[in-house]
């Protein structure tokens, strides 16, 4: 039964981070210049998820194939192919790559 | 944009998938990743915390790193609170489908009116294909075979990456990233997870520094900084070639840093030599409307 109370509690903190935004913004009206800042730490925060989930597991490197795969697939973005394409192609990228016997 | 949408949910669902076989195949009850993924609802925290629960590291220790990972979500929450300015019930609910990718897809658009379906929309299909994928990981368990073997684990960085990178164009937030990266990636090796993607913060300073944050017209007009194409591309061409300068000796410092640090020597150094990766991937973007 511990895992049914682990799982609550992480549900419980997770959405209280997530409302914390919301009810603050009821409070005060961010100026112009807080919501730039924001926005940046907003692209800040999704590209070191990015570059921490793509390159690293653990404390470890994460071997090449992902990033690899990744890098396949962020090549194709940038020309501007659809995104279900980028996403199969990075997937597939890795998977190859594992098969041919590269961590 | 439906389509991305629908791509990006179709992409999480096998996430998902692999998150409820994985779970499964370790010997829990299919009600584990079951309930945790439709009241948690974060990838990222729902691997950690499941992973020390597996390796028996104890309930807080797993409440805490998922936590820990999670408290980017507070940020996150400041930056599309507009879209969340509505009715107590509504506000309540849509705070729940707050993840990553629902806030790339919301700001991505400059119309509050299309933010908001853009968060909305992006949150609810990410919410059922998630719990979808889950539910059918869980009961095929063992079934879908080596999630890694089937490069599942590219799904999720690439996601992010794809959703990010029309925010790159614009020089000071890319500085900012860069910069961050470079932390996280530098803090990786020592800190628990989590942790390494705050410290990425640490390199907002840099979005505002010699970069005109456009604080007066664009702005005052209730619209962000991505607001202001025609300011961005005369930003673009005027602070391109610095930029890419600076990013490039700022580099080649954190490898410097990072490197001899590191434990587990060669290994370790394609960490440094994929640190430009953002810079690199943002150039040709840069260059492409000359």
């Amino acid at each position: 039964m511990t895992i049914l109370w682990t799982i609550l509690a992480l549900a419980a903190g997770t959405y209280l981070l997530r409302l914390c935004g919301p009810l603050l913004h009821s409070r005060f009206e961010p100026s112009g210049r807080v919501r730039a800042v924001l926005s940046a730490s907003a692209t800040v925060l999704l590209c070191a998820m990015a570059a921490v989930s793509a390159l690293t597991a653990g404390h470890g490197f994460a071997g090449w194939a992902r990033p690899a795969g990744v890098l396949v697939g962020a090549a194709l973005a940038l020309r501007k192919v659809s995104f279900l394409i980028v996403v199969v192609a990075a997937a597939a990228t890795t998977a190859i790559l594992r098969l041919l016997g590269v961590s | 944009m439906l389509r991305n949408i629908g791509a990006v949910g179709a992409a999480l669902g096998l996430v998902g998938a692999s998150f409820g076989a994985i779970a499964v195949s370790a010997g829990q009850p299919a009600w584990v990743p079951l309930v945790m993924s439709l009241a948690v609802f974060a990838g990222g925290a729902q691997f950690a915390t499941l992973d020390i629960v597996l390796g028996g590291g104890g309930a807080v220790a797993a409440v805490a790193a998922g936590l820990v990972l999670n408290a980017r979500l507070l940020v996150y929450g400041l930056t599309v609170a507009d879209v969340l300015a509505l009715r107590r019930p509504a506000r309540l609910l849509g705070s729940h489908l707050l993840v990553d990718q629902a806030v790339a897809f919301a700001r991505a658009e400059q119309d509050p009116a299309r933010r908001r379906a853009a968060y909305f929309v992006s949150g609810g299909v990410l919410f059922v294909t998630w719990n979808a994928g889950t539910l059918l990981g869980a009961l095929a368990g063992r079934a879908v075979g080596d999630a890694d073997a089937l490069g599942l684990d590219a799904a999720e960085p690439m996601v992010l990456l794809a959703l990010v990178l029309p925010a790159l164009r614009e020089a000071g937030p890319r500085r900012a990233a860069a910069a961050g990266v470079a932390v996280a990636l530098a803090a990786a090796p020592f800190l628990p997870s989590g942790v390494p993607v705050l410290l990425a913060l640490l390199g907002l300073p840099l979005a505002l520094w010699k970069t005109p944050v456009p604080a007066g017209g664009a702005v005052s007009a209730g619209k962000a900084t991505e607001a202001a194409p025609g300011r961005g591309t005369e930003l673009r061409a005027g602070l391109s070639e610095s930029s890419k300068h600076s990013e490039s000796s700022k580099f080649s410092e954190s490898s410097k840093l990072s490197g001899p640090s590191k434990l587990s020597g060669p290994s370790k150094l394609s960490d440094s030599s994929k640190l430009s990766e953002p810079s690199k991937l943002s150039g040709p973007s840069v260059g492409e409307p000359r």
